[in-house]
């Protein structure tokens, strides 16, 4: 199924100054399976947009393609009005400097302690001295609820909570202009969803960063989200505020926020 | 039906994409060996893990097989009344060919094995992706050190392990073959060249970067969860293990062709 490609109304209020992230007519397949068909989306600096989508439309993979952990077919993906796409050695470095990434599950580093794992961006990255780095993790950890004793601990003996909690403060330490959220709420209980959906709000207010987090979780999306888009067949086929999701005429995204088996998705699956 | 042409021309052209992946990700990793930033803490613990840690397993080897070795030769070259080559043959085949193999193969199972499965394990896992993201190459953080640790604590492995196993064939020729300790130790000497140690330690530089690269390359290509994580261990065993024994041939025909 395709879909006719049409300017997000939401989209142009970007057009007015160079956006943080746009991504323009991206495509990717892997053989056969097309996964991305000429996604537009575009982010304006400071803005949190949420994306939305079943299992299997290609989250992840847009995700992946603007870290560069992918390349895309085709298309244009631009940070500050850079192009990122065949970025690589110190050129690809120097872009992800501006970006932290929360991963699924947070993709904590084994072989080091929590406050290493907060501080390795500032120590590997950005060359920082380990005590001076360590001071910075601890603060951010103290952030996201967790003391020094957590932060001398082992990633494996953490609670999955306190493991995003931990991947939430890494994402944050070396204060960059984007962060991506990849299902940051998946595998939790509402509550500790609901917390971790609370400091993504706080730490990304005070940092001032503009954030695109792609989740299942329509309490997440209503939380942490000015805006919302819906990925389906490998494009943006909606994208509105957050207020005007519940009353939006999109068929696929009704049938998706209220969870419906009866709707668009189930033809397709017949 | 398939046909069997078909099979094969799909096994070849299998069989030369791995190759084709396999030498990029070498050149990848040389490349990384010579650029910085270089992480020499984790060069030190990556010793420590595979050398220092592979010393018990590999001096036992070395032991036992230098002791069979010494009771072997000495069986066989008493249907010909040569016992008393015995010390030569113990050593030169030793610090040559058994040292540095026996070696090599139990690295393979203790080494690439625990590589592969840690770096599978973090692929699946995304921490290799979140390296990147964190602006860390994973082959500089991660392959090099194995790299340069296997192929510099190797060869010291095996000096040590020719050391032992020599030992154990002198030990099993005084108690067990009684032969002449003072005669046993000058025979051992006087009958070793510098070439016979040389060679076996270059093999066992050639067997270390192997078994790294293996371990290494099977890690960073394993996909799924757990079995894809297995599948990778058991691939990055067998593929070092075949490895060694191809490029012990061909190290062998380099030292000592004529």
């Amino acid at each position: 199924m395709t879909f006719p490609q049409r300017n997000l109304p939401n989209d142009t209020h970007a057009m007015n100054e160079t956006p943080r992230l746009e991504l323009t007519d991206v495509h990717k397949s892997f053989g056969t399976k097309v996964v991305l068909n000429g996604l537009n989306l575009s982010l304006a600096k400071g803005e949190s947009v949420v994306v939305i989508g079943g299992s299997g439309t290609g989250k992840s993979v847009m995700l992946k393609c603007i870290l560069g952990l992918l390349r895309p077919d085709r298309g244009s993906i631009r940070i500050d009005g850079e192009e990122t796409v065949g970025l690589r050695g110190a050129a690809r470095e120097r872009i992800l400097t501006k970006v932290g990434m929360l991963f699924q599950s947070a993709a904590l580093f084994d072989s080091l302690s929590v406050w290493e794992n907060v501080a390795f961006g500032l120590i590997e990255g950005a060359g920082m001295a380990r005590e001076q780095a360590r001071i910075i993790a601890l603060d951010k950890l103290a952030k996201v609820g967790l003391d020094e004793d957590m932060a001398n601990g082992d990633p494996s003996a953490l609670s999955g909570g306190m493991r995003k909690r931990v991947g939430l403060a890494r994402a944050i330490a070396t204060e960059p202009d984007i962060i991506f959220f990849d299902e940051p709420t998946t595998g939790l209980d509402p509550i500790m969803g609901d917390v971790i959906n609370n400091l993504i709000t706080e730490c990304v207010r005070d940092l001032g960063a503009t954030t695109l987090t792609i989740t299942h979780d329509m309490s997440s999306a209503r939380t942490i989200a000015d805006r919302v888009a819906m990925l389906y067949g490998g494009q943006i086929i909606w994208a509105g505020g957050v207020d005007e999701i519940d009353h939006c005429d999109n068929p696929f995204v009704d049938q998706f926020i209220h969870g419906r088996e009866e709707g668009p998705f189930a033809l397709e699956v017949t | 039906m398939h046909n069997p042409l078909a099979i094969v021309g799909r096994f070849f052209l299998g069989f030369l994409a791995t190759i084709g992946r396999l030498s990029v990700f070498t050149g990848k990793s040389l490349a990384a060996v010579v650029s910085p930033p270089f992480y020499w803490r984790l060069c030190l613990q990556q010793m420590m893990t595979i050398g220092y840690y592979s010393l018990p397993v590999v001096g036992m080897t070395a032991l036992f097989t230098g002791a069979v070795l010494a009771l072997q030769i000495y069986l066989g070259s008493a249907r010909f009344g040569a016992e008393s080559a015995v010390p030569n043959i113990v050593v030169v085949g030793l610090t040559r060919e058994l040292g540095p193999v026996l070696a090599g193969l139990m690295l393979g199972g203790r080494v690439g094995a625990a590589i592969a499965a840690e770096l599978g394990t973090m692929k699946v896992t995304e921490q290799l992706d979140a390296l990147i993201t964190l602006q860390t190459n994973p082959f500089r953080y991660l392959v090099v050190p194995r790299l340069i640790a296997a192929t510099v604590t190797t060869p010291i492995l095996v000096l040590i392990a020719d050391i032992i196993g020599v030992m154990g064939g002198y030990l099993v020729g005084i108690h067990r073959l009684d032969f002449n300790s003072a005669v046993y130790l000058k025979n051992t000497f006087d009958f070793l060249e510098v070439m016979d140690v040389t060679s076996g330690l270059v093999k066992a530089a050639v067997f270390g970067f192997l078994i790294a690269l293996m371990g290494c390359y099977h890690g960073f290509n394993s996909k799924g969860g757990a079995q894809g994580v297995g599948r990778a261990t058991t691939d990055a065993v067998v593929s070092s293990l075949i490895l060694i024994l191809i490029s012990n041939y061909l190290v062998t025909e380099a030292f000592f062709s004529q």
